[in-house]
């Protein structure tokens, strides 16, 4: 057990706060609080080059492809430092928190030299193409098919994905397929890596319950991509795509917790404001509310820290269905402190301040990247070892 | 940064499990009905050939040295068993108080003697309405004579029965300015009457004091300043009681887990059924996030002053919550069997419910919380 930093870290702890609060005082001020995913995209894309520049994109990459091969603690410094800095949520997160890292462990050098250094430079943007509308969280229910164009250079792809976030501006989608006539469940499934901006690829935006369009439906109709940009082997993608699934437990959950801070803070401040903080039950709630975000901390420091150290254990499968309940109590705070003002909208059509936006934007977190049953239903299979749910043919 | 526990720390781990292996559901029971409530044979096994209460003393007061990281880590082995002894109550409360008070003689003295396994020491905090210490105190120290005299009553005294030792707090008249004194159980004007309590596993007892008098030299710091080394240890103390919980709540989940796989219903092991793998999933989160908290807190109280307190708020209230979340879920997925006095998941639940209200509630915890936070304070007083 070592909680502490060196003095090495502290420095780089020194120079990422320097350039981030210049930064976030200077050229990107405007930038500065935002969290919602859907707002001021192409000044984010800005934002995402000037990280890339400066290599603070992604960090924990090998310097080759763009990162400077930072340790476990710089990573967990340099995400202290960007939430102190109030920088805006990442819109590159596709990329690099779930395709990049995909790629890293999975993909060819050649894969690694082609998309690597454009995601670490923010110039290439990447969604994800999972969901179907009849694969949810029976995801190996995957529908959209793929099949070698005669000669065998392209993959012609034919289906439907839903729920594809930021995919109105993405470059490049990592989509999970079928590629074998006829076959059933995770067998015949491959992961392939496909240029969004083509004629066979439409893009619907759905208008979600917080009046946003973040997430879209995505349509390909003989959409086509190169023969080689199949990650890992043709049959083997349902192991690749569980893989992605297993880095969205990584680093990234320390950049999330400090905009939980913030969310938090602004809970505060409001209870402050309106004479809540002497409330026995809104105390409580506050201080649940406090201990919860440091107890992500905590076991996103033991994750990081236990994969760093070549072991992994069981607590990693707890970690989304604890954030993504608590964020939903948090959510549901926000608005018992707000009161009925907080019931106002700020404009219209329907716009919302964070609070409100909190309290509706919540309701997806125990849905999305697994909802909470499917959470428990692998905790309560993969890491207690009960046996498995019946399944139909 | 490095927050796991290192090779030599997994094997003080490994060799407690180990030897505690045998401590089952007959021997956790003996000791319960054994004079002083806990097993003398494992104690002395424990504190004197293992050196357990040495763990973490300085090595010039007669210890190994080790930090609270490792004490803590033979808390929750402990935990796991519910194990009765005095380990808690000499070797992580009692030596927590005394290791963060300024050093004197009695302070290195005490320290060697509970290091060499040759004292046993309970500590009267409470008051008689049981509020957390140091608030519900109702012991006080006045001066007659050019000496000091205890007068009142502490309750909720844990392993008192037996002990050796009493480490004493008390307020002056003014109930203001706290002291620490240290005096043998044999003392006259000490009367110890042992309660029976809701959690057998850790006995309890009241404990008056009638005009005892004490030395200058049995108390630990000056008179009416021992505020702030009280304030220390105790956090020391919840975050060792965390651990403590910690192993229980780990201990039940594992045990109801496979129960509910070997337990056939409607054809099935009833573990196969949703209801219940849910809920066991739900003791899992908080199982594991409550090893966070600990763990970290533990790290805290070997490494950074500063965040003590509001480590310790945060692993006391999370911890002794989930397991007694976990206890709870443990009788229902039991079902009948559960229920009964001969099954262990009583034991666990009472003791989960006892440690949630030793050294202040969750909710007690949750308020100091907000105020070391800089958040004000709550109208109304908690328990």
């Amino acid at each position: 057990m070592k909680l502490g930093f060196t003095a090495a870290e502290e420095r780089f702890r020194d120079e990422a706060a320097a350039w981030l609060e210049g930064q976030m005082s200077g050229p990107f001020r405007d930038l500065r609080g935002i969290t919602s995913l859907s707002a001021m995209l192409e000044r984010r894309m800005l934002w995402e080059r000037a990280l890339g520049a400066a290599r603070f994109s992604c960090i924990g990459w090998p310097a080759e492809y763009g990162g400077r091969d930072a340790t476990l603690a710089e990573q967990v410094i340099f995400a202290e430092e960007y939430a102190r800095a109030g920088a805006p949520g990442r819109i590159g997160h596709m990329g690099i928190e779930l395709a990049g890292p995909t790629i890293l462990t999975f993909g060819t050098a050649a894969q690694k030299a082609r998309f690597l250094p454009p995601i670490a430079r923010g110039e290439e943007f990447w969604c994800q193409g999972y969901s179907e509308p009849n694969a949810g969280s029976d995801l190996a229910n995957v529908r959209t098919r793929a099949v070698l164009s005669p000669g065998g250079k392209e993959w012609v792809l034919n289906g439907q994905k839903i729920w594809t976030s930021l995919a109105q501006f993405a470059d490049w989608a990592f989509v999970l397929c079928r590629t074998e006539e006829g076959s059933r469940g995770h067998r015949g499934l491959t992961y392939l890596l496909v240029p969004m901006r083509q004629s066979g690829v439409t893009v619907r935006p759905i208008r979600q319950m917080t009046g946003e369009a973040e997430f879209n439906e995505t349509f390909f109709v003989d959409a086509r991509t190169a023969a080689d940009n199949v990650v890992g082997a043709v049959g083997d993608g349902w192991r690749v795509a569980m893989g992605t699934l297993a880095f969205e437990r990584g680093v990234s959950t320390l950049g999330q917790q400090m905009g939980f801070r913030n969310e938090l803070d602004a809970i505060i401040a409001a209870a402050r404001h309106n004479g809540l903080l002497g409330d026995p039950l809104i105390r409580q709630r506050l201080a649940h509310a406090h201990i919860g975000l440091k107890l992500m901390r905590y076991s996103a420091l033991r994750m990081l820290s236990q994969a760093e150290a070549g072991r992994l254990s069981n607590e990693a499968y707890t970690y989304k269905i604890f954030w993504a309940s608590w964020r939903k109590k948090l959510g549901e705070l926000a608005l018992d402190v707000l009161g009925p003002r907080g019931e106002i909208a700020r404009a219209a059509p329907y716009e919302w301040d964070v609070l409100p936006g909190l309290f509706m934007g919540s309701r997806a977190d125990t849905i999305y990247g697994g909802t909470n049953q499917i959470q428990r239903n692998i905790i309560a299979e993969r890491a207690l070892g009960l046996p498995k749910e019946p399944r139909g043919g | 940064m490095q927050f796991i526990h290192s090779e030599e720390q997994q094997m003080i781990r490994a060799s407690a499990r180990a030897l505690l292996a045998g401590y089952d559901s007959a021997r956790l029971r003996a000791a319960m009905r054994a004079p002083g409530g806990y097993d003398a044979q494992l104690w002395q096994q424990i504190s004197g050939e293992l050196g357990w209460c040495a763990l973490a003393i300085p090595e010039d007061c007669g210890g190994a040295g080790l930090g609270w990281v490792e004490l803590c880590l033979l808390q929750e082995e402990q935990g796991r068993r519910l194990l009765a002894s005095p380990f808690f109550a000499t070797a992580a409360l009692g030596a927590a108080i005394i290791r963060a008070a300024p050093p004197n003689a009695q302070r290195s003295a005490l320290l060697q003697q509970i290091a060499a396994g040759r004292l046993r020491l309970a500590c009267a905090l409470a008051g008689e309405d049981g509020r957390p210490p140091p608030e519900g105190t109702a012991v006080t120290l006045t001066v007659r004579q050019g000496s000091y005299v205890l007068t009142g009553t502490s309750d909720f005294v844990i392993h008192a029965e037996g002990a050796e030792w009493l480490l004493v707090l008390a307020h002056d008249a003014d109930n203001a300015a706290l002291s620490v004194a240290v005096v043998p159980v044999q003392t006259a004007g000490i009367t110890v009457t042992a309660r029976v309590m809701l959690d057998l596993t850790r006995p309890m007892a009241r404990v008056t004091f009638d005009a005892v008098a004490v030395a200058p030299e049995q108390l630990l710091g000056e008179p009416g300043g021992a505020g702030g080394f009280v304030a220390r240890g105790l956090d020391l103390a919840r975050i060792a009681l965390a651990a403590e919980t910690v192993g229980g709540a780990e201990q039940i989940l594992e045990m109801t887990t496979e129960y509910v796989k070997q337990r056939v219903q409607f054809g099935r092991p009833i573990g196969s059924f949703q209801a219940l793998k849910h809920r066991l999933a739900d003791m899992m989160v908080q199982v594991e996030a409550a090893k966070s908290a600990a763990w970290y807190a533990a790290s805290v109280a070997d490494e950074d002053g500063a965040q003590l307190a509001e480590a310790a708020a945060i692993a006391k209230s999370y911890c002794c919550d989930a397991f007694y979340d976990c206890a709870a879920s443990a009788i229902q997925l039991h079902g009948g069997v559960g229920y009964t006095w001969e099954h262990d998941a009583h034991l666990y639940f009472k003791r989960a419910r006892a440690s949630a209200t030793l050294l202040g509630s969750p909710a007690w915890q949750r308020e100091q919380l907000l105020r070391a936070l800089g958040l004000g304070e709550a109208a109304a007083p908690l328990f």
